[in-house]
């Protein structure tokens, strides 16, 4: 007989007290009531379960305001995981496509990780906190492919996304604006360094690290020291031009650094579907992390085998489109007949001033043919497609090279 | 004597479905139903005043929209409303709820484990891709893989492809998800007892065997490929209960010029020559029809209204071992407010949705041990829903219609023919356990159905009450459902089809069956079939 339903005790008190959440789909990041306040637009998205900005004022200006000063964006919703104890570099080095063990402590890898069959389960950014902690960030969740890998390592792995605040500050006042903020010693951090620093009692780890091609910064907080923090940045920021924006102005300043964006440029072993759509980090750009000299890790095998047996068949390349309409989700053309592949990012630069791409090719399209490429656009026009067939050129990603995100010591602007 | 072009014995929405077609092919189609209304396992009937039932079938996810348009179901009637996820209530007071919201769901999941609610991406990937690989072949005949035809040739080679087409790895996980239990299969994902409880339930439904007996993942799929309008996996009620559907659909067929007799049953398929001529009803009647289609289950259809003498041994005796045991009972209950179950928060959408007690797949695997030692479970799985939250149609504002399925149910009681005091007992059973969840429920209960597989099988004329008309297991699918060599709905004897569960793709309120024989059938008297819609795209 089914067993009378008894009154909640305390073991499941925790568990009793988070289902309200069904009330509540889109979850606030621990800085929402600051965005709130400056959101004008209510042009929400959401953005892994949360409630984000698509655009707080102006989606156009927004973007101006990582170029030209300083600007602040919520990446609370990032999927993060703590990773510590004795064996945590190993068992990362054999996770990740790079090599760990030459990730010192204070430094930042932008990374990724593939299944046995050497298929992109996410890229993403890894941070050595200490010697045997480490912080993974990362678009997807993995914890049960992270705490499978694990068997056999000494290490523990905590699933930390609602815990810790994230903010990016980017632009070209962002060191200025952190110096304002009494962040003593941010001035010695390089590109891909990172930092603890103190906050209320607390500690921030500020890395030089984006998404946007710039001069900016990480800053990872509890969450219970997110406003604080963000009254602090702002605060000092005040006379050096900082914003909050949204995630539009964000992708358009990724898109210039041509970086990739997990599910949206490649889709994830996890998630695929159709078996033909899984790729290798040989066919997303990100060949250049495989190290081939260090030991085993998850999928070398057939990395190695499809790179010797030439079995690589996508390529993901950068490509500029004459004109100056955007190619989101055009078809790629050999010779104007032939499909060739599809752009999965696109726009125009400001900073550049050309009309740009990310497109994934089928080879030997884009990699050892780039004569003769073109897109076809389909731009909507009152109701009319003008359809538009344009050249298009492979070139080196990133699409802008700001001396600015990497100059030591960092400029004032 | 008039002769029919047809004849469909049985009403059910498979025998419908199939008269639908092939009376809007041009043929002049009668059918007959032993039972005073029309529907078979998916009706709506009201035995007490201001109250329907959907006395067997209770939601709907399977019935394929393309059969919906070429017969303008909605039209006659039909719409199905999706319905929004539901709970199982746990021993310790809780309960796990499933949400339409993807991220809320994940969230629910992490109140048990952080893992688990990570895995479930994972979880839902493996299964869409079985889903989709099974899906395109829900609307096509079975290909015979002992035959030359250039028809059967081309369908392997078809079934060849999309099975390569998987890739490697995922042609090996395919071979070991058709075989597997499901308990193994969510073992490979998730920790949390109450998790995989919840998904073990579309792996047992209808089967008669428990979620460790090898071969119940397929079942798994057998719920996951239906949709609500695209909504791929969705489950809705039909609007008026699931005789909405058959009610539809018999008005679409009488529109189209059909003829229906009901009370009429049948007692026998006459046969002349190794052809069919037609039927004999039990009042001793003669019909007439130069073709017979039976709705009925492949059990009943050959060992019943067919002489044994007019078919062949091999075959005979593969009907008789073809597994059709019935494992489920179902109480309809009428309700004069709506029950409180403590556990689940007022406002939880969960209320619209399915309920279960069930939390361990072990509380589970018990309760099919009963069912092997020819009892009813003493601790029973209940798939339990109240329509009534969401449909304003089957009961006046403010009471309830709840519709409980009940799985284990033996088709006799150690042995011997149930009585109406074991099938009391049985509701007793049945009623204690939702008590035990929702104080006050005994006083809500206006009135009350009870359903054991006796029932089943003498109202719908299930074969000892098996609700898919035969085992949905890897034996008994595909080219070999019913029984290999007449999987495409032919018989040994001329111009005698069958078109219901028992035929592939199976069970549940889907439509398949029917309309693929209506095709078949068309094929062999070389008529044009415009009527039919090609299967949706899978892409
Ligand atoms: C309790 C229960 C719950 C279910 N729940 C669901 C659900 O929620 N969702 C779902 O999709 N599926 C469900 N199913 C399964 C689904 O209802 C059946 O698989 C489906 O309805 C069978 O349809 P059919 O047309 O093939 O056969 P049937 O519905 O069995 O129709 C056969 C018809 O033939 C008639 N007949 C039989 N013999 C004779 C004769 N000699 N002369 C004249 N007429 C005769 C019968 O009376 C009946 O009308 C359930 C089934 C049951 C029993």
């Amino acid at each position: 007989m089914g067993k009378t339903a008894k009154k909640t005790s305390s073991p499941y008190a925790g568990r009793i007290a988070a289902r309200s959440h069904f009330r509540t789909l889109r979850l606030d990041t621990p800085f929402q009531p600051r965005i709130d306040a400056l959101m004008k637009q209510n042009d929400w998205y959401s953005w892994a379960g949360y409630r984000a900005p698509a655009s707080l004022w102006d989606e156009e200006l927004e973007y101006f305001a990582i170029r030209s000063t300083a600007a602040l964006f919520d990446i609370s919703p990032m999927v993060k995981y703590l990773i510590q104890g004795p064996d945590s570099e190993a068992y990362l080095d054999r996770v990740t496509l790079r090599d760990v063990t030459r990730l010192r402590p204070g430094r930042v890898q932008y990374t990724a990780w593939c299944d046995d069959e050497g298929h992109v389960l996410d890229d993403g950014t890894l941070f050595r906190l200490t010697e045997d902690a480490f912080r993974l960030c990362c678009q997807e969740r993995h914890l049960p492919w992270l705490l499978d890998s694990a068997i056999g390592y000494d290490v523990s792995i905590v699933e930390e996304t609602e815990e810790i605040a994230g903010l990016a500050l980017q632009g070209p006042t962002s060191f200025a604006v952190l110096r304002e903020a009494d962040f003593d010693g941010v001035e010695h951090l390089k590109v891909f360094d990172l930092a603890g620093f103190e906050h209320q009692g607390g500690t921030v780890t500020i890395s030089r690290t984006g998404f946007t091609g710039d001069l900016g910064y990480e800053l990872f907080v509890p969450a219970n020291l997110a406003l604080s923090l963000w009254d602090r940045l702002m605060e000092a920021g005040q006379a050096r031009g900082i914003r909050a924006i949204g995630y539009t102005a964000l992708n358009r300043a990724r898109l210039e650094a041509g970086l990739i964006v997990a599910n949206a440029d490649f889709s994830t072993a996890e998630h695929a579907l159709r078996p033909d759509r899984v790729r290798m980090p040989d066919e997303i750009g990100l060949g250049f992390m495989v190290d081939a000299k260090k030991g085993h890790f998850n999928g070398r095998r057939a990395i190695m085998a499809a790179r010797d047996g030439k079995k690589l068949r996508h390529v993901l390349v950068g490509i500029e489109i004459e004109g100056n309409i955007p190619a989101e989700h055009a078809i790629v053309y050999h010779g104007k007949k032939k499909e060739v592949g599809l752009v999965s990012a696109a726009g125009w630069s400001p900073l550049a001033k050309r009309n740009i791409a990310i497109a994934s090719l089928v080879r030997p399209y884009g990699h050892t043919v780039n004569d003769d490429l073109w897109v076809e656009i389909y731009a909507m026009r009152e109701l009319k497609y003008e359809r538009l067939m344009k050249r298009a050129r492979i070139v080196p990603r990133p699409f802008i090279k700001l001396d600015r995100r990497t100059a030591n010591p960092p400029a004032d602007f | 004597m008039k002769t029919w072009d047809a004849i469909v014995i049985g009403g059910g929405h498979n025998g419908l479905v199939n008269a639908c077609y092939l009376q809007r092919a041009g043929l002049n189609v009668l059918v007959v139903e032993k039972n005073e209304w029309v529907g078979g396992a998916a009706v709506s009937r009201s035995l007490t005043p201001g109250f329907l039932y959907s006395n067997c079938s209770y939601v709907c996810s399977l019935f394929r929209p393309e059969t919906m348009r070429d017969l303008e179901l909605p039209r006659h009637g039909l719409q199905v409303i999706a319905y929004e996820g539901g709970a199982v209530l746990t021993r310790d007071g809780d309960y796990l709820a499933n949400y339409r919201d993807h991220d809320a769901h994940r969230r629910e999941f992490a109140r048990f484990s952080k893992r688990d609610a990570e895995a479930y991406d994972r979880y839902a990937r493996d299964v869409t891709r079985q889903c989709r690989f099974i899906q395109p072949l829900l609307m096509r005949t079975a290909p015979d893989p002992t035959s030359l035809k250039p028809r059967d040739v081309g369908e392997l080679l078809f079934l060849a492809r999309k099975f390569h087409d998987l890739g490697p790895s995922q042609m090996a996980e395919t071979l070991r998800f058709w075989t597997m239990s499901i308990s193994e299969f969510l073992d490979e994902y998730f920790e949390t007892d109450v998790i995989k409880a919840n998904f073990s339930i579309s792996g047992i439904i209808g089967t008669a065997l428990g979620p460790m007996s090898p071969g119940t993942a397929y079942v798994l799929l057998h719920h996951y490929m239906g949709e609500v309008d695209g909504s791929v996996g969705a489950w809705g009620y039909a609007r008026g209960g699931m005789g909405a559907i058959t009610k539809a659909l018999s008005s679409s067929f009488q529109a189209s010029g059909g003829t229906i007799r009901t009370g009429a049953e049948v007692d026998k398929v006459l046969v002349s020559n190794g052809k069919a001529t037609g039927i004999v009803l039990a009042n001793g009647e003669e019909i007439a029809g130069r073709l017979v289609i039976s709705n009925a289950d492949v059990k009943r259809t050959f060992l019943k209204l067919v002489e044994e003498k007019e078919l062949p041994d091999v075959f005979l005796r593969r009907v008789r071992n073809f597994k059709i045991r019935g494992s489920s009972g179902k109480v309809n209950i009428a309700l004069d407010s709506l029950p409180e179950f403590p556990a689940l928060p007022k406002d939880s959408p969960c209320y619209r949705g399915d309920l279960h007690f069930t939390d361990s797949v072990e509380r589970m695997e018990r309760a099919y041990d009963d069912w092997k030692a020819g009892r009813w479970s003493a601790d029973p799985f209940l798939d339990m829903m109240i329509p009534t939250t969401l449909d304003p149609t089957m009961t006046p504002p403010g009471k309830h219609f709840m519709s409980c399925f009940v799985q284990y149910c033996p088709p006799k009681v150690e042995g011997r023919d149930w009585t109406d005091a074991d099938r009391d007992a049985f509701a007793e059973t049945v009623i204690s356990q939702i008590a035990d969840y929702s104080p006050g429920f005994r006083d809500r209960i206006v009135h009350m159905e009870v359903r054991t597989p006796r029932e089943l099988e003498a109202e719908v004329g299930l074969t000892e009450g098996n609700i898919f008309q035969g085992e949905l297991t890897f034996d008994q699918l595909l080219f070999n459902r019913p029984v290999p060599g007449y999987a495409q709905y032919r018989s040994p004897i001329g111009g005698l089809y069958i078109c219901g569960s028992s035929t592939h793709p199976g069970g549940g309120v889907m439509g398949a069956p029917g309309r693929n024989a209506a095709a078949e059938i068309l094929r062999d008297l070389s008529k044009s079939n415009t009527q039919m819609s090609p299967a949706h795209d899978v892409i």
